[in-house]
């Protein structure tokens, strides 16, 4: 009997392998999909193709022959099977619609430059704007109305706000708690704490918004005395028992996979157990606890039912104690209501991609940051 | 061979259609605003105790996920706590070349509330767009006592909110610092415990706050909500509910539903649901 190596020996390991082969595949082909339909959705606003001013020219119903098929095509936005298949009276009655439409606009609209103003454009999205009835220009996000006013900046503030609040509350915490579990407790009480804490992965994040709505909310408020009730602050702190979870049990296993020779040696140095965790583990299982805190992010950018729940005005305002709505939060409570391939529901679909893109990012930046700490701590260039 | 599947074809179609379109026939769906989700769901159970055999079912999501579903004809009616717009005509027109017909089949007034220790009664419909609008911030401005002013209002994707927005505020943005609470539950709930704060919603909901007595303007006379006055329509913050349905399936089983809605047998549910019944020239006979 020869010595068989490789696949041939195994024909069903080598099924197995491939089949996980191709199970992981589809998983980043999905993951590619759901980007492509977002960005696909979303194009018409990078384009520009889109235009939201309220105030657009109405063709009297009465000039649809002098119309070419071309115009009519692109007047009405149909495509051509469409014009096609529609009889002369379905035509028709489009045109009226939108000369009723137009009609409706009363005259306060009509003459306000608002009103011509298309709010789809990367420059209204992104920079403040003088509106009619403000004393300064601002960035405003009020999407429902007459004029649809879609700027970014108030909720990328106000992820962003929520997000760190949530950081800064859980990371220490949960970094602190893993170095006391991997390092400093007695293996009793480790296995006591350990899933005690990792049990809070497990209550639904709608549970912990309700409980941060009735009870965080007017605890905290009668602890700072500040003005509004629900603000990010509150959000933030809930956001924060969300993320404790995943930043604990990463960085523990960081802390817990470091070397037992390096424990040994600071301990045989004269270290003390505080100063060998602090001081020799902590360092040593750095990148962990930093993919920890990347990943404590991405959960935090990206939750939206806790932030829904406690706060959603959509107010420019770096203060913590003020509302905040986020972008994950807009994009819940507003796509029900956007009408479908309109303007609001293409600028949902590009905040998608905008979250989409951030999270990558974050990513992107942390595993390069965790190669190259990597490499220093194993002394390579 | 052949010859049987010459002879099962038909067959096979023929039942397909006939399951397809009993089922069809037998039940009704309904799909649209969360405002009017309790008050379809009352209509629906009502309606099928006194005609056994309909089925109607009634699903929520909010007016703008109701049209969108009516125009991919998904559901047989829409209901909708606001008018559609045009852009959601066009889109029907596209869909299945024809406007959807609207019907009125109830009224709602939004009551606008305030802290029971606050001293202000009444306000004019101005002052209130001045108040939600962030123009007043003080109590005092209004005669009430010297506390700032929170806002509470709505989600933006609510009917309520746009109709607020749309009717009182007279298209004007809401102030950057209201409070958006997820119902008129939580509204209510937010101002009974604060006494600087106001807040609208539905009439029909109320205990634990003041509802103000609204005044069109200075000189008119300052009116309290309720069944009345909204009917009469001398309370000047109240609206239309609709159902829109797309003309074909307006017939048969459908159309006689809708009858039923806007009959005194549709509209006793509305009053006990807590909505305000249409008046008598606009119902059913």
């Amino acid at each position: 009997m020869g010595i068989h190596r490789g696949h041939r020996a195994r024909p069903v390991e080598w099924l197995v392998e491939k089949f996980i082969f191709l199970v992981s595949l589809s998983a980043i082909l999905m993951v590619l999909l759901i980007f492509l339909f977002v960005a696909r959705e979303a194009l018409p606003i990078f384009l520009g193709t889109i235009d939201s001013a309220l105030v657009q020219d109405a063709i009297p119903v009465a000039q649809m022959d002098k119309l070419s098929p071309a115009q009519l095509r692109e007047y009405l936005g149909l495509t051509d099977k469409q014009l096609k298949e529609m009889d002369r009276e379905t035509l028709r009655s489009l045109m009226e619609v939108r000369v009723e439409g137009q009609a409706e606009i009363t005259s306060e609209f009509r003459n306000d430059p608002d009103a011509r103003i298309n709010t789809t454009q990367w420059r209204h999205l992104l920079l403040p704007h003088q509106w009619t009835d403000y004393d300064k220009p601002e960035f405003i996000w009020q999407p429902v109305g007459q004029i649809h006013k879609y700027n970014f900046v108030p909720l990328i503030i106000g992820s962003l706000k929520t997000t760190l609040i949530g950081l800064l509350f859980a990371v220490p915490l949960a970094v602190a708690a893993a170095i006391y579990v991997s390092q400093l407790a007695r293996p009793r009480l480790r296995e006591t704490i350990k899933p005690a804490i990792e049990l809070l992965s497990g209550i639904p994040s709608v549970v912990v918004g309700f409980f941060a709505l009735l009870v965080m909310a007017s605890v905290l408020q009668s602890i700072f005395g500040y003005e509004t009730r629900l603000n990010a602050f509150v959000a933030g702190i809930a956001l924060g028992f969300a993320v404790i979870p995943i930043v604990f049990s990463i960085s523990e296993d960081a802390l817990t996979s470091v070397p037992q020779s390096y424990t040994h040696a600071a301990l045989a140095l004269g270290a003390s157990r505080w100063q060998t965790a602090w001081q020799v583990v902590l360092p040593a299982a750095i990148p962990g606890v930093f993919a920890a805190v990347v990943l404590g992010f991405g959960r935090a950018i990206g939750e939206t039912m806790i932030v829904l729940m406690v706060c959603s005005a959509s107010v420019m305002s770096w203060s913590i104690f003020d509302s905040a709505r986020s972008i994950t939060t807009t994009i819940a409570a507003e796509m029900a209501e956007a009408v479908s391939g309109g303007h609001h529901y293409r600028i949902l679909f590009m905040l998608g991609a905008l979250l989409f893109a951030v999270t990558f990012a974050a990513n992107m930046s942390a595993d390069v940051i965790i190669h190259r700490l990597k490499h220093r701590l194993e002394g390579k260039r | 061979m052949n010859s049987l599947q010459k002879w099962l074809a038909p067959v096979c179609a023929g039942s397909v259609l006939f399951i397809t379109g009993t089922s069809h026939a037998a039940t009704i769906t309904a799909k649209g605003s969360d405002t009017m989700v309790i008050l379809a769901q009352k209509w629906a159970e009502v309606y099928m105790i006194e005609h056994s055999g309909q089925k109607i079912q009634v699903t929520g999501g909010g007016s703008g996920t109701g049209f969108a579903a009516l125009q991919n004809q998904t559901t047989d009616l829409c209901n909708a706590s606001r008018k559609i717009r045009a852009k959601e005509i066009e889109a029907c027109i596209k869909a299945f070349g024809k406007r959807p017909t609207e019907y009125k089949v109830a009224l709602d007034g939004l009551s606008v509330y305030v802290n029971e220790q606050n001293p202000v009664k009444q306000l004019t419909i101005e002052q209130l767009e001045r108040i939600f609008t962030g123009k007043i911030r003080n109590w005092k401005e209004v005669g009430g006592n010297d506390l700032p002013i929170t806002i509470h209002s709505r989600e933006n994707s609510s009917g309520t909110y746009e109709f607020f927005k749309e009717n009182v505020l007279k298209g004007k943005d809401f102030a950057a610092s209201a409070q958006t609470m997820p119902g008129t539950a939580a509204v209510l709930q937010a101002v009974a415990n604060d006494p600087k704060a106001i807040g609208y919603g539905g009439a029909a909901y109320g205990a634990g706050a003041k509802h103000l007595a609204i005044k069109k303007d200075d000189s008119s006379p300052a009116i309290e909500p309720g069944e009345e006055t909204v009917v009469k329509g001398t309370y000047p913050i109240w609206r239309h509910l609709f159902i829109y349905v797309n003309p074909a399936l307006d017939k048969g089983e459908v159309a006689a539903y809708l009858n039923w809605i806007r009959s005194d047998g549709g509209q006793k549910v509305v009053k006990e649901v807590g909505y305000f019944p249409l008046p008598d020239n606009l119902r059913q006979k």
